[in-house]
């Protein structure tokens, strides 16, 4: 349009200039010659501005093809974490137990010697409707290729006045930890009170409510009901009834000191009553033996986390202190040798009282690295067994449970490469086998791809 | 027996909730619309502030007291376009408040009522921390503040009927003032047309594109991922090249990597309020656009 405009008027120019009063030559030629500049200038304009009106014609398509359509643009938030395990243990991980403590039959053990592939996590979040919200968490183990059930919950959102109802399988809000997934913890593996309390994380099968309080300073009070499926109550196997196996109590204090610091406090009281929760020992005479409990399980937790970061702007350094007291109360049966494998089945009462702790730090220094100790300690307190108490049986059938103090020191530094990825260097001194140190070296890398994670405080 | 336990029972609320006053409590992501709501919304409004410029909005965890804060909101404000996804899920879900759930006239994420810029064309994190809705801070174009400024108006309106004139009174008096104060913003930034500049993040993008100017380069190799040597080194060497006018960083931001590159070019570092309260003069959207203008027109002298 302009184009033709131009040419009309140049020509126009160009065929009214001789007509005139026969202007001379050297003038003609220099208006002629202004003219084709001034044509030329205009037409690259005019090209820069169609090649932008394209650009921008060009992006806004793309952005509307950007747009999901059809089934697949309400897919769930779908995330993978890998993780990988180079670790290096001077006592043979087979022989692992805890002395002074019941095996919980769990996943405790610091895993394999050598390189291995750690579970592999897949989840998917989505809000199912404007009243519930739905996840699930899959773990695929590497070695028997089976895929379980981490955590898979439909939760309320926004039921009003601070309530929130979860139900399915989900890991329990007892102490601080446990509720956290492994690979956003801060050190490879869990604390040793959270191993022999809790079988290394408890999840169980039930219904959470949780009521936060109206107020300014965070409070929140929580119940839960659930199965039992795992220790303290379980494994599986001797419970068929209707009803819950474990019962569960917790509140939470929270807040802002100043504007950098940030806390948390909780108690929190687990009640199971185990039925024929059955352990492995070796007796007095050598022989592998069987010994289960029935009776109730308490356990006490206090939690405490503080987190520091300059105006609470973690982005280049923070801070964090986090810290647990567990104690638990066990009275009931214990059954000794219930395959009769060795001397024969004997049944008495079992009474005891233990507790453990641990505290840990991790200083982000600069934005990538990350430094963190952790020292661990548990107290096998006192076990009464009437069966040895009236000389039925001796101590020594029961070498598990013989009084001993674990301790563990563990030192790490990770290197995190963005929010999505963390390297990890972890040297632990284990003294959780009687009278054995264990040197523990893991080298460890955790990814996460797909949807971003937002994870609890 | 009965009327005692209705007394404590009372009692028990009036002391859990001393937040029991009329005025809307209203929950600001982001300093700049805990600023827009208090100009719409007055004394007829509570604003807390869940961030301050000194932090990244975008690494914020879901500390208990924002989880409490969120409890209690009539209506939360967000730029959204995941800028907050590290967070504000969980708070809506933590808080068990209804009111503010996506879908319901209290959940306003300001970014969807813009047009977004750098949506990107490829979404691969290999690029970085990007967003594939687009650059979600919006805010530094101050034709933004009056478009999301509407919405507000809106939705305060939606939610408390009663005092539904005075929100309209004060919005247009705000739409007075901000109209007026575009027409002399524009006047100024006239000289900013075309002026070459480094970043630190793309936090800067929508104030580049209001005022014309040219991003030449960001400290960031990629979004979210921090300065590293080797890409300062070849900024060093591409502003010999072709010199940027100006470094600018929000204070949320390390200023060690914009001084190292002002060090090695000459090129001077300014630190920008980026949103209300990042300077003593940017106490509000006002301040923050005459302080923006007026740093950048300072290092153009």
């Amino acid at each position: 349009m302009h184009r033709k405009t131009l040419c009309a008027m140049a020509m126009a120019v160009a065929w009214s200039a001789p007509l005139s009063a026969r202007a001379e030559d050297a003038e003609l030629m220099k208006i002629r010659d202004e003219i084709r500049q001034l044509k030329e200038a205009y037409e690259k304009r005019i090209e820069a501005l169609e090649k932008r009106l394209q650009e921008t014609e060009g992006k806004a398509g793309n952005a509307a093809v950007a747009v999901p359509q059809g089934e697949s643009a309400l897919n769930p938030g779908m995330s993978a974490i890998l993780n990988g395990v180079y670790a290096n243990l001077k006592q043979d991980p087979n022989t692992f137990r805890i002395n002074g403590f019941v095996p919980t039959m769990g996943e405790v053990g610091p895993g394999r010697r050598g390189l291995s592939l750690g579970e592999s996590e897949l989840g998917f979040t989505a809000n199912i409707d404007h009243r519930f919200r739905g996840s699930l968490v899959a773990s695929i183990s590497p070695d028997n290729n089976r895929i379980s059930v981490e955590e898979a919950t439909i939760q309320t959102i926004g039921l009003a006045n601070g309530f929130t109802i979860k139900a399915g399988r989900f890991f329990s809000g007892v102490g601080y930890q446990n509720q956290i997934h492994a690979h956003a913890w801060d050190f490879t593996d869990a604390p040793l009170a959270s191993k022999v309390f809790l079988g290394n994380q408890l999840s169980d099968d039930g219904i959470q409510l949780k009521w936060v309080a109206p107020t300014d300073l965070y409070w929140d009070v929580g119940v839960e009901a659930g199965r039992g499926r795992s220790f303290p109550a379980g494994p599986d196997g001797g419970r068929n009834k209707n009803g819950f196996g474990s019962g569960n109590l917790f509140t939470h204090l929270g807040g802002d000191i100043g504007s950098s610091t940030a806390w948390q406090a909780g108690i929190s009281y687990l009640a199971t009553s185990p039925q024929n929760r059955v352990y492995g020992d070796v007796d007095s005479t050598g022989t592998a033996v069987t010994n289960s409990f029935s009776g109730r399980s308490r356990l006490l937790v206090l939690d405490g986390i503080l987190k520091w970061a300059p105006n609470n702007n973690p982005a280049y350094t923070s801070f964090k202190l986090q810290g647990e007291y567990f104690r638990r109360s066990e009275n009931g049966g214990l059954t000794y040798d219930t395959q009769a494998a060795s001397i024969g089945t004997r049944t008495g009462s079992y009474r005891s009282m233990q507790s453990g702790w641990y505290a840990q730090g991790v200083y982000q220094f600069v934005p990538e690295w990350r430094i963190g100790y952790r020292y661990d300690r548990l107290d096998a307190g006192t076990t009464s067994i009437g069966l040895v108490n009236a000389g039925a049986l001796t101590a020594a059938d029961f070498p598990i449970l013989g009084g001993y103090s674990p301790k563990r020191n563990t030192l790490m530094v990770d290197w995190s490469s963005s929010e999505f990825s963390r390297v990890r260097l972890q040297l632990a001194r284990d003294y959780s086998r009687m009278g054995l140190a264990d040197n523990q070296v893991f080298l460890q890398y955790i990814v996460s791809m797909g949807a971003h994670g937002a994870h609890k405080f | 027996m009965k009327s005692i336990f209705k007394i404590l029972l009372l009692s028990l609320l009036a002391v859990l909730s001393p937040l029991a006053s009329a005025a809307l409590n209203v929950f600001a992501c982001e300093p700049e619309w805990g600023a827009l709501a208090q100009e719409l919304g007055g004394d007829k409004v509570n604003v807390y502030n869940a961030t301050t410029a000194l932090q990244d909005p975008h690494r914020i965890e879901a500390r208990p007291s924002l989880i409490a804060r969120a409890r209690n909101a009539d209506l939360m404000i967000c730029s959204g376009s995941e800028l907050e996804i590290g967070w504000v899920p969980l708070l809506l879900v933590q808080s068990g408040n209804g009111r503010i759930q996506p879908g319901s006239p209290g959940y306003l994420e300001a970014s969807q009522f813009v047009a977004r810029l750098e949506i990107p064309r490829i979404i691969d994190r290999a690029l970085g921390d990007i967003h594939p809705g687009g650059n979600p801070h919006i805010h530094l174009d101050p034709r933004n503040i009056a478009k999301v400024g509407q919405v507000l108006t809106e939705r305060l309106i939606a939610i408390d009927q009663a005092n539904a004139e005075e929100y309209r009174r004060r919005a247009d008096s705000f739409r007075q003032r901000w109209d007026s104060s575009m027409q002399t913003w524009a006047r100024l930034a006239v000289p900013l047309k075309g002026v070459p500049l480094v970043v630190y993040h793309r936090d800067f993008s929508y104030f580049i594109n209001w005022a014309g100017m040219q991003e030449a380069g960001s400290l960031e190799p990629r979004p979210g991922i921090p300065p590293t040597p080797v890409h300062l080194a070849g900024l060093v060497e591409q502003m010999k090249r072709a010199p940027a006018k100006v470094i600018v960083y929000s204070p949320n931001k390390d200023p060690r990597a914009a001084q190292f590159l002002s060090e090695r070019t000459g090129i001077p570092a300014v630190m920008m309020p980026f949103t209300v309260g990042g300077n003593e003069k940017a106490k509000d959207l006002f301040g923050l656009f005459d302080e923006t203008i007026a740093r950048l027109l300072e290092v153009m002298k």
